[in-house]
């Protein structure tokens, strides 16, 4: 459907890749780790290789919770966009696949949170 | 001609001073005078049909808001002039009035200037009289709570700057868009947005908290405002029902227009709501009830005598209100944990519950807190006491329709978010919800253009790069004054002072993390 307006409707998207100066979105979910209160929304340089991305950006982004020092992500569960995903630490994002305002969950099997409790 | 009784009836009144203030258009057709009332796609016949519950005539208006008025400001004048703020339950509280004040009074604002344009887009008189006082009484809404909380600005800190905080504040966006949204839209969406989703079915479970948690929290002055606000709540609300029964009324193509915009502006309502929801919970000393009991009583069971009001014109009860009701256990944790953490860049302190306060929690929500959220808070208290508050060192993913970051759980499993994904043009969009994805489906257009701060910081319009500039500069927050961890904060040590304690010794050592 579409607008109902008085007139002709016509609207630009307001974050297009474009708008960034060179960078892309990127959000990060780590489910059972609902501490972190929403996925990240990080900002990102689409030539950054995924390794430098999980060190750089993630760890950094998790420090904060009891499981961070645990949590293996190179080794972990990835979707991207919510399909089974195989990221290549040495390959970029945007050759991963990785385009502007994708979601990357990533799955730390053994990790449940806070004393269990999903947080 | 002899008049035998000088003093008009009230019936006969209104009709005079009302309806016959109306007239029949002869040099301009009556469509060119009234541009907007047929492009939504809404039936009207017969205005005449239009039922006026008070028939308030304007200098019966003035005259009623005049007295009430007086009072109202002679109370303000005696709170102010027995420091009225030292009476209060806590500090704490003040900190709902700088949520109010700068998420709910701007939104008074937003309604005046919405009903006056809609009041010039009706073609019949009954409506057009009704909106005009509406539009007055929001504006007098808007004023008079400016004017209830200034005195508390002369004693606590954050209250500086609502106005503009409104515009920037990356959660404020949340109120703000969505009443950006109902007065972008045609005029009897925009009714059946405020005057009925808003002001009739869910305005209960706005006032009464926050003016019962005033009540219960010795704040005389916003306790007044409500009770001198309370007639004409009654009148917005009287209207909101006869506004939705008319249009309903007139033609029965009328009938699925509005129910797509009850579905659209309940669910908008409701996740405007969690603000509230946490208020009541997490930033009232003294409980009035809580968030869940709150959606029992003025939802679930006030809402579903309405639905079934409704269910004659073929309205049935708000897509997506089971997920509403289950949510009812989980929103106000879930609010709560998100401004904790985010309280960098929040115009108010935040805090973790008092022991006494976590047991009521749990008392309260024996499904959900304990499982859920309790040892997550306990955590984090644990941290703070040991000089390691935490701070999310992120920005949040939002939702592109409610704005809210996606912190909300799915029905069936509250350890997942219900986070929806989908493309349009090219582009990816991300919700927290089925009901913010659906909203976005019937008018993409509308919602491509969201002005989402997290975007905005990193598209570098917030005035700085991180976002401790964009919280001083953009947002007018005085770091580590207004915001952050409330225990140790000056606004708590003033209160100290004004209680005559020392700061505890366990409060002495916890450090906020400025």
């Amino acid at each position: 459907m579409s607008v109902n307006a008085i007139s002709e409707y016509h609207a630009e998207p307001k974050d297009r890749v474009e708008n960034f100066n060179g960078m892309q979105l990127l959000y990060v979910y780590w489910p059972k780790h609902l501490m972190f209160c929403a996925p990240f929304a990080l900002l990102v340089a689409p030539d950054m290789t995924f390794g430098a991305f999980v060190d750089e950006l993630l760890k950094p982004a998790v420090a904060g919770h009891p499981d961070s020092e645990k949590a293996d992500f190179l080794n972990a569960q990835w979707l991207l966009n919510d399909e089974a995903f195989t990221p290549d630490p040495a390959a970029t994002l945007i050759d991963n696949g990785i385009d502007h305002k994708s979601m990357l969950t990533v799955t730390t099997p053994g990790l449940e949170g806070i004393q269990g409790s999903a947080s | 001609m002899a008049i035998k009784n000088k003093k008009l009836n009230l019936k006969d009144k209104y009709q005079y001073l009302t309806r016959d203030m109306a007239w029949e258009p002869t040099y301009q057709k009556k469509e060119d005078i009234y541009p907007d009332e047929r492009f939504e796609g809404i039936k009207i016949t017969d205005w005449s049909q239009w039922e006026d519950p008070f028939r308030l005539t304007m200098d019966a208006y003035w005259k009623y808001q005049a007295e009430k008025e007086k009072k109202l400001y002679a109370i303000f004048d005696a709170f102010a002039q027995n420091n009225g703020h030292q009476n209060i339950s806590d500090a704490r509280y003040v900190n709902s009035l700088k949520l109010f004040l700068s998420g709910v009074s701007p939104l008074e604002y937003a309604a005046f200037q919405g009903y006056a344009r809609v009041g010039r887009q009706f073609s019949g008189a009954g409506a057009r009289v009704a909106c005009q006082m509406q539009a007055i009484d929001e504006l007098r809404h808007s004023q008079t709570q400016q004017h209830a909380m200034s005195h508390y600005n002369k004693h606590f800190n954050g209250l500086h700057d609502a106005a503009h905080q409104h515009d920037r504040i990356w959660f404020l966006s949340v109120p703000k868009s969505f009443f950006d949204d109902a007065r972008s839209a045609g005029p009897f969406e925009f009714l059946t947005a405020i005057s009925f989703s808003f002001e009739y079915v869910l305005t209960n479970l706005l006032f009464v908290p926050f003016m019962s948690g005033a009540a219960y929290n010795g704040d005389m002055a916003t306790v007044t405002f409500g009770f001198s606000a309370q007639s004409d709540e009654a009148r917005h609300m009287t209207l909101g029902l006869e506004v939705i029964k008319f249009i309903l009324e007139q033609h029965e193509d009328n009938v699925p227009i509005i129910q797509r915009w009850i579905d659209k502006w309940f669910w908008r309502g409701f996740r405007l709501l969690s603000l509230v929801g946490m208020m009541m919970d997490y930033m009232l000393p003294n409980k009035v009830m809580s968030w869940a009991e709150a959606w029992e009583v003025y939802y679930e069971q006030n809402g579903g005598a309405l639905f079934k009001d409704l269910e004659r014109y073929g309205i049935r009860p708000p897509k997506y209100q089971d997920v509403a009701n289950a949510a009812k256990n989980h929103v106000s944790h879930q609010a709560w944990s998100t401004f904790y953490q985010y309280s960098q860049a929040t115009n108010f302190h935040t805090w973790m519950p008092e022991e006494e306060e976590m047991a009521w929690l749990s008392e309260k929500y024996p499904e959900t807190f304990d499982k859920y959220y309790r040892a997550r808070f306990e955590h984090w208290d644990k941290e703070h006491k040991e000089g390691r508050r935490f701070y999310n060192n992120t920005l949040p993913q939002l939702c592109q329709v409610c704005q809210i970051p996606v912190i909300f759980t799915e029905k069936d499993d509250p350890t997942v978010f219900s986070h929806r994904q989908i493309k349009h043009e090219g582009e990816r969009y991300h919700f927290c919800s089925d009901g913010c994805c659906d909203i976005f489906k019937n008018e993409p257009e509308k919602y491509i253009q969201a002005w989402l701060p997290v975007h905005q910081i990193y598209q570098g319009n917030c005035g700085g790069a991180d976002v401790a500039t964009v919280v001083e500069k953009y947002y007018h927050i005085n770091p580590g004054v207004d915001n952050m961890e409330y225990h140790g904060s000056p606004d708590h040590q003033r209160w100290l002072d004004i209680k005559g304690l020392k700061p505890l010794k366990s409060n002495s050592e916890k450090k906020s993390a400025a």
